[in-house]
């Protein structure tokens, strides 16, 4: 089978799409796939995280970059460092989130698309649950913030974020 | 011996055929998870803060609605074809059975499991709470458990982050860390050999498959367990809503897929189903993957209406009863026992005689 895009070489990539709950199925050749950002199938099935966990710390300087890392590029609460999670793929303790928030913001986003959570708003015991009307407030608050510092990225998610919670325009 | 009449509904309603798409769809499963703010992750955990944080959730989940009057059941101390009876009735992973490589239980994991959601407790995360129904409904499952979660969370304090959600072991299940998954038997897409194509395109939209016993697990019998890859920066709603709409289509798809079959091969298809009715009826040994083979296509045939001696019910029990730890807990013998597909063969015949006696 010829490719859909060059029509020379042989198509190797079988790229099948769901657009307005149709399927399209395009045929590509490895170099066209590579020019449209397609990963072929064999690499559609690895996870990601490998990829992304080797690539995480290079010419990072632990001790002045990332906020509240001790000297040592250690967690202060678990003692994990970057260096555990490269090896083993999971994080130390709650804590080690806040200290290697910068490198996993980057994770997060490569591998979730984002790395602003949209779901449940959480309040431990003994704090009061915000309520629909406050979080709302300080969502537009918040938007209207973004919006000042040209934070798109930002506002775009606090206002999808406002629309979820019913309280877009 | 673990006594199964202990668990609620045997721990089995979610195979009883009554929900909604049965006829395709097995069950449909939501994990949320979830760990205590003041704790190490569970790799780092050490066994006082394993037994700190199974006392806290079951002291926690006796105050809930939820799971007040739930089970405990510790896998640290239980025998090996206890946990496999447990992971055989998906209750229970691999990992926190001890059936992975190596094949060791962690300290104080175990499984706390009250009528509508139960919990992984020691998995790699502090706790997973998970509910199940029959057939296909996010919405009825993700009430119980978002029910569950809301009543726990009041009483212990969860690791969350004002940007990143609810925080977990694993950077992959951060933010909501709910794991949807519909457990789905798509027999005409494999047959017309659309299955990739169809699967390719999940994973385009952010959607990924796994086998029977999900992750990790092969894919047999044509079942596949449909879920979300991605926890972070959608809503829960968002998630489900994703899922069910894709899911939804699948069907559409393997529906499609039944009728180009009976329009063009109507002859093998209909071999196809009696063969494997007369296989399973018949035959003096049976292996697990052939079994599972097989029901797939008396499945498929009950679905279209070429068969009708044998029930969904009825092929659903034959699903958990013919695994190994089930028949050799009915046996009393070891789950690997040499004789266990001569012991499936008779347990099948059986079966399939008295579903046909029933119906005549």
């Amino acid at each position: 089978m010829r490719c859909d895009q060059c029509h020379e070489r042989d198509a190797v990539v079988h790229l099948t799409q769901i657009a307005e709950e149709r399927v399209v199925t395009v045929h590509l050749c490895e170099r066209c796939a590579a020019e449209k950002g397609v990963e072929s199938s064999a690499s559609l099935g690895k996870t990601p995280v490998g990829t992304f966990l080797a690539s995480m710390g290079k010419g990072i300087d632990f001790a002045n970059a990332l906020p509240g890392v001790t000297p040592t590029g250690a967690c202060p609460t678990c003692h994990a460092t970057l260096s555990d999670f490269r090896e083993s793929g999971r994080l130390g303790c709650a804590e080690c989130y806040r200290t290697f928030e910068g490198s996993l913001r980057d994770l997060l986003r490569r591998l979730h698309g984002s790395s602003r959570h949209l779901g449940k708003r959480y309040a431990p015991p003994g704090d009061e649950p915000p309520s629909s009307q406050t979080s709302t407030d300080q969502l537009r608050e918040q938007l209207r913030l973004a919006v000042q510092a040209e934070n798109f990225e930002l506002a775009a998610e606090l206002r999808d974020r406002l629309r979820v919670a019913g309280g877009a325009a | 011996m673990i006594d199964l009449s202990l668990l609620p509904d045997g721990g089995m309603a979610w195979l009883d055929a009554s929900g909604p798409s049965s006829h395709l769809v097995l069950s449909t499963r939501i994990r949320l998870a979830r760990n205590l703010q003041a704790r190490p992750f569970s790799p780092r955990a050490t066994l006082a803060d394993r037994e700190a944080i199974l006392a806290d959730v079951q002291g926690a989940a006796r105050e809930t609605v939820s799971l007040r009057q739930a089970l405990t059941f510790r896998l640290d101390q239980m025998a090996r074809e206890d946990r496999l009876l447990l992971h055989e009735r998906h209750l229970v992973s691999r990992e926190l059975a001890g059936l992975g490589e190596p094949p060791t239980v962690r300290p104080a994991a175990a499984l706390v499991l009250g009528q509508r959601v139960g919990a992984m407790l020691n998995e790699e995360d502090h706790l997973r709470l998970q509910g199940l129904c029959s057939g296909f409904d996010l919405e009825a499952v993700y009430e119980q458990v978002e029910a569950a979660d809301g009543e726990l969370g009041q009483r212990l304090p969860f690791a969350f982050h004002p940007e990143f959600g609810y925080l977990t072991s694993c950077p992959t299940n951060v933010g909501t860390g709910l794991r949807a998954s519909v457990l789905i038997h798509l027999p005409g897409l494999v047959l017309t050999k659309e299955i990739s194509k169809v699967l390719q395109g999940l994973a385009q939209v952010g959607l990924t498959f796994r086998g029977l016993y999900g992750e990790g697990s092969e894919v047999v019998g044509n079942f596949f367990q449909l879920s979300n890859q991605t926890t972070l920066g959608k809503s829960e709603r968002e998630l489900l809503d994703h899922l069910g709409k894709m899911v939804r289509q699948v069907i559409e798809y393997e529906e499609q897929a039944r009728q180009v079959l009976l329009r063009d091969v109507p002859t093998i298809i209909e071999d196809k189903v009696w063969r494997a009715y007369g296989l399973l009826r018949h035959a003096r040994t049976l292996s697990f993957d052939e079994t599972m083979n097989l029901l797939s296509g008396v499945r498929l045939g009950a679905g279209l209406g070429l068969i009708d001696r044998v029930g969904l019910y009825g092929l659903n029990k034959l699903l958990v009863h013919t695994q190994p730890a089930h028949l050799a807990a009915v046996a009393g013998v070891e789950p690997d026992d040499p004789d266990l597909s001569v012991r499936r063969a008779r347990y099948v015949r059986e079966l399939l005689e008295d579903e046909a006696g029933r119906r005549g």
